[in-house]
């Protein structure tokens, strides 16, 4: 069955304190080649049958209303993984 | 509210309240809040009849006022306030606040974040900029008291009042925070220490009819003597005075 994956991050210029902490806490542990860090979230919509263009736009939809708030989140992308089509 | 027996407010008449007011204040329940038998407690201290709103109903049950109270709204999944957005009895909230009528609408802590959420309050809350869970007592400065929940403070007055909450931090682009400011739609600013990283101290906002009052600290929590910052702290009770105050006087 596929899904739509929708991934959403904060805004750019909305100070991330999630990632600030990661990033803080990433040389403590040796990992020292990374100067920031960002922590978004990612949502998969499962379908059954065929990814439409209807449903894509209903996905389309709810990430811009429910899955994201536009004061503080970018949605950056949304994306069709068809499982059954890679297992092939 | 039938649940329980509640404990008798101590008598105590040095801060004016509106006994029988017959004002009617809805205070909202949904999964996971908190507070709502605090704010209950507090309006019917001031002297309101407190109707008991459930989020799932789509009945406003007639109310003159309605408090959206702290808590975790659906475990603050996805964003804080954000699934509670889109219960029915919200919808009839937002229309009832935007109508003509303008019904007083006041969330605090959990219920800023649904308002936010709901677009009747500009702007959004993040995660504290310190990442703690932080709970002290807080003094704000109110700024604006031509609000329906405010008229009773004086302006500039400093208040203090409970403040608890891991998402506390306003933000807002510059251009809305500028506009806040320009309207007089800041109501409350963090005094003497912004406790989240809120931008410009912003603690609490209106809307442009100033109808509709959103902030972070609970007011609930200070009301009588014996519960509020230093056992003696009663600065919150004004919010309900102020609300009933409002709608008798709009009613006259």
């Amino acid at each position: 069955m596929p899904r739509i994956v929708v991934d959403v991050m904060p805004k750019p210029e909305i100070l991330d304190p999630q990632g600030k902490a990661i990033a803080a806490s990433l040389p403590r542990l040796g990992f020292t080649s990374f100067h920031a860090a960002r922590q978004g979230k990612r949502f998969e919509l499962s379908v059954d049958g065929e990814v439409t263009e209807e449903i894509l736009e209903q996905a389309r939809d709810a990430a811009a209303t429910v899955l994201s708030n536009p004061v503080i989140e970018d949605v950056v992308a949304i994306t069709v993984v068809d499982d059954a089509a890679a297992a092939e | 509210m039938p649940r329980t027996t509640e404990f008798p407010f101590l008598v105590d008449t040095t801060l004016p309240t509106y006994p029988d007011s017959g004002v009617r204040v809805g205070v909202v329940t949904f999964p996971g809040t908190l507070d709502d038998r605090d704010a209950a407690r507090a309006a019917r201290l001031a002297g309101a009849d407190v109707v008991p709103l459930w989020h799932a109903d789509a009945d406003l049950q007639d109310v003159d006022a309605v408090i959206i109270p702290g808590g975790f709204s659906y475990g603050d999944y996805l964003r804080a306030g954000a699934i509670a957005r889109f219960a029915p009895l919200m919808d009839k909230i937002i229309d009832a606040a935007n109508s003509a009528a303008k019904l007083p609408v006041l969330g605090i802590c959990n219920g800023f974040q649904i308002l936010t959420e709901s677009h009747l309050l500009p702007g959004s809350m993040i995660k504290n900029d310190h990442l703690h869970f932080i709970c002290r007592d807080q003094q704000l400065r109110v700024q604006n008291t031509s609000t329906a929940f405010t008229g009773l403070y004086e302006q500039d007055q400093v208040i203090t009042v409970p403040l608890k909450n891991q998402d506390g931090q306003y933000v807002a682009d510059e251009h809305t925070l500028d506009e806040l400011e320009a309207e007089n739609r800041v109501v409350f600013r963090y005094e003497g220490f912004n406790p989240n990283g809120s931008r410009r101290d912003i603690a609490g906002i209106t809307n442009a009819a100033g109808n509709v009052v959103g902030l972070m600290p609970h007011p609930e929590h200070a009301v009588e003597l014996g519960f509020g910052p230093d056992h003696t702290g009663r600065d919150g009770l004004f919010f309900f005075t102020s609300v009933i105050k409002h709608v008798l006087e709009a009613a006259k």
